[in-house]
């Protein structure tokens, strides 16, 4: 089936998704959900002859005859995910097969931090998303931004005050049960951090092997002049899942922004974070993590606008390919006119453990201003048989000294999550753990 | 305890060793000096188990047994310890976890009990501390952003912590300063036992001063042309490798006792 076809299919099926969407009311969210489908409906599905997409092909994903998911029970659910709920002691919201679980979420309503289901949000006090709701992510150019604007059935509203200092990390959770029919969500995260404020969010995406499900998540984040915000982001769905998501990320000025993602699990998932660097003397930092193994595609996007002088942004991306997996990463860097003394540096590298794993690496600079500093490296490769030497020089059996060798190339990225409960939840679904300092076992490592 | 005859080692097409002959007894140490791409480090790497080098004649017995057919961790936990002339940097793999996996790999070889945490942090401390070896090194990735020195000086602390029996030492001077090699130099001097020997190779007489050598070797374009007492490092040390030649050499000084 073509591409064109496939998404007709789909999108027969979202007549009966129209039917689930809450909320139209107030009217300005009616008029931007009509607009956003009717943008969609002009752009159609992308198909691998558009560049962005060219190395990620969706006919599988859009021959499949999705439903919209049903609050499902939370029994069955992975423990893993449970782990890090309860490591993470702070304010959450639980989304289970996309439906807000108040008893299962601790939502916050103080003064310095809202953080609430967005469909009570809105039901509430819709004053506090107008202003913001869709103003950021890029609905009208992008496909998967415009359904899930027309069709986003919950998710989730932080607010934090200007000032205001969030000891705690909130906790975005999103989780599939088990289910025998193919379903999707439409999840909606808005964060806006207000000027000085400080925070830490994750979001983090769980599943079931076996279920079929789409995800098609939108995240759009406003940090505040002078404010400070660790975002990230987490995606452990089931064998069967798809995820499409892009975060959109607006920096004011003399903020700070670090983004961590970690992609483990789905069959096809991608992720887009844009940053917008609309201030002066902004700094960002991008870590990114991706393992990829069986047929495992993985798409993995990143995007900088440095618009403003004298910002910095550093960038980290590492992707891990085994048996017969894709991966594809894409990191630009846009440097406008206006933004002298950028600082820009960019590395990524792929770690290709089998013959029958691909990757394409695509680092793009475009940089119209004249005083910049911008650096880039990508490397692809293998294991190197300098360390593996000498490791195996040390009594290291040569198995357990490839596994060191891709932990350390792992650990390399998870290292560097300041969270201590989402690291060690990370380094856990990485190996199985015996032991402070022996090391990985098994896990996810060959 | 280490038995050489008539090694003969290429890479691709190239010829680097052109029949060692060497013999080493338990206890004793052995100094190994030679001009620059004379095949020292080759040596090195292939009495470890490097197998980028292609052993075309010759054999390397190793408490009586074959060594050439070991694999390199094999060859670890029965003893064997090189530390390198270049150590490699392994970002994102600290110094601890990759030293623990080692120890206990060789412990359960040797049918010992696996170290947990708490003891094996306990003797790294002690070894770090013996060595004087900044502890912050301990926790860092692997050689990761060290200096020369200090990556010399963590090839000593791992081999301190591993307790091997043959120790081949491939330059572990070159990058020390004074105070470093006075400290690397009592940290091997305190590991000589009667049932443990070291070869090591070196550029500077300096070092023989503090590790006193019982055999010189002077290794020249992949052959030992000249072997002797500790004073023939002193001979070296003035006169240089200017007149040594293959042929001539090894007529003037037979390389085994
Ligand atoms: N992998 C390799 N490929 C090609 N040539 C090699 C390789 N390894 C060693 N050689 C060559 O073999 C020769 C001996 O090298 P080796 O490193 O053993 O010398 P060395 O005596 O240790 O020198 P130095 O004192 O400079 O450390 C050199 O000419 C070197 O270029
Ligand atoms: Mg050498």
């Amino acid at each position: 089936m073509g591409t064109q076809q496939a998404g007709d299919a789909f999108l027969r099926n979202l007549d009966g998704l129209r039917g689930h969407t809450v909320a139209s009311r107030p009217s300005w969210l009616g008029e931007l959900r009509g607009a956003a489908l009717g943008r969609f409906t002009r752009l159609g599905f992308p198909t691998t002859r558009q560049e962005e997409w060219r190395f990620t092909d969706l006919s599988r994903m859009l021959s499949i005859r999705f439903e919209p998911a049903c609050g499902g029970a939370s029994d069955g659910l992975a423990s893993e995910a449970w782990a890090l709920v309860h490591a993470l002691p702070g304010p959450r919201v639980v989304l289970v097969d996309g439906h807000f679980r108040a008893d299962l979420s601790v939502t916050a309503a103080g003064r310095g931090i809202v953080v609430d289901s967005l469909c009570r949000v809105l039901r509430d006090s819709p004053g506090l998303l107008a202003p913001h709701l869709a103003h950021y992510a890029p609905w009208r150019e992008h496909p998967f931004v415009a359904l899930n604007t027309g069709l986003a059935t919950e998710g989730v509203f932080v607010q934090l005050a200007a000032g205001a200092v969030q000891e705690e990390p909130v906790h975005l959770v999103h989780l599939w049960t088990a289910a025998g029919k193919a379903r999707v969500a439409h999840p909606r995260a808005l964060i806006l951090a207000e000027p000085n404020s400080r925070a830490a969010i994750v979001e983090s995406y769980w599943g079931s092997h076996g279920s079929v499900s789409l995800t098609n998540a939108v995240t759009e984040i406003v940090v505040g002049r002078g404010a400070v915000l660790e975002h990230a982001k987490l995606q452990e769905e089931g064998d069967e899942a798809f995820h499409m998501a892009t975060v959109q990320v607006h920096q004011q000025s003399r903020s700070s922004f670090t983004s961590h993602v970690v992609f483990l699990g789905g069959s096809l998932a991608r992720n887009e974070i844009n940053i917008r660097l609309e201030g002066r003397r902004c700094r960002c930092t991008l870590n990114g993590l991706y393992w990829a193994r069986g047929r495992q595609h993985m798409d993995l996007r990143t995007r900088i606008d440095h618009a403003q002088p004298a910002c910095a942004s550093e960038e980290l991306y590492k992707g891990i390919l085994d048996e017969r997996a894709r991966g594809v990463f894409n990191g630009k860097i846009y440097v406008h006119r206006a933004a002298q003394q950028t600082d820009a540096k960019q590395t990524n590298r792929a770690l290709v453990l089998s013959d029958q794993a691909r990757v394409n690496t695509k680092p793009q600079l475009e940089i119209f201003a004249d005083d910049v500093r911008c650096t880039h490296g990508a490397t692809v490769g293998q294991i190197e048989p300098e360390a593996m030497f000498y490791l195996r020089s040390r009594g290291i059996a040569e198995r357990r000294a490839r596994q060191l060798l891709i932990w350390a190339f792992a650990n390399d990225v998870v290292g560097r999550i300041g969270l201590a409960p989402l690291r060690t939840a990370v380094e856990q679904l990485l190996t199985a753990g015996d032991g402070l300092s022996v090391g990985p076992v098994a896990g996810r490592l060959p | 305890m280490l038995i050489v005859k008539n090694l003969h080692v290429r890479v691709g097409d190239k010829p680097i060793l052109r029949g060692i002959d060497l013999e080493v007894h338990a206890g004793e140490v052995h100094a190994i000096m030679g001009p620059n791409g004379s095949g020292k480090s080759t040596l090195a790497q292939v009495i470890a188990g490097r197998d980028t080098y292609e052993v075309t004649q010759g054999e390397v017995y190793y408490e009586g047994v074959p060594l050439l057919e070991m694999e390199p961790e094999e060859r670890a936990r029965e003893g064997v310890f090189m530390a390198f002339q270049y150590p490699v940097a392994i970002p994102g793999l600290s110094n601890t976890r990759f030293l623990h996996a080692a120890l206990n790999a060789i412990r359960k070889h040797r049918g010992l009990p696996e170290l947990d945490a708490i003891d094996f942090l306990a003797l790294i401390r002690e070894k770090a501390a013996f060595l004087q070896m900044d502890a912050g090194l301990l926790e860092r990735p692997v050689n990761e952003g060290f200096s020369g020195g200090e990556k010399k000086r963590n090839e000593i602390f791992q081999m301190a912590v591993l307790q091997p029996r043959l120790a081949i030492l491939d330059e572990t001077d070159s990058g020390l300063d004074i105070d470093a090699l006075k400290i690397v130099a009592n940290g091997v001097n305190s590991l000589r036992r009667p049932g443990r020997a070291f070869i090591v190779v070196t550029h500077y007489q300096r070092l023989l001063s503090y590790i006193v050598p019982d055999r010189v070797h002077v290794l020249y374009e992949g052959s030992i042309v000249r072997s002797g007492g500790k004073e023939l490092a002193l001979e070296l040390e003035a006169s240089g490798y200017g007149g040594l030649q293959r042929g001539a050499a090894r007529d003037a000084a037979p390389a085994l006792p």
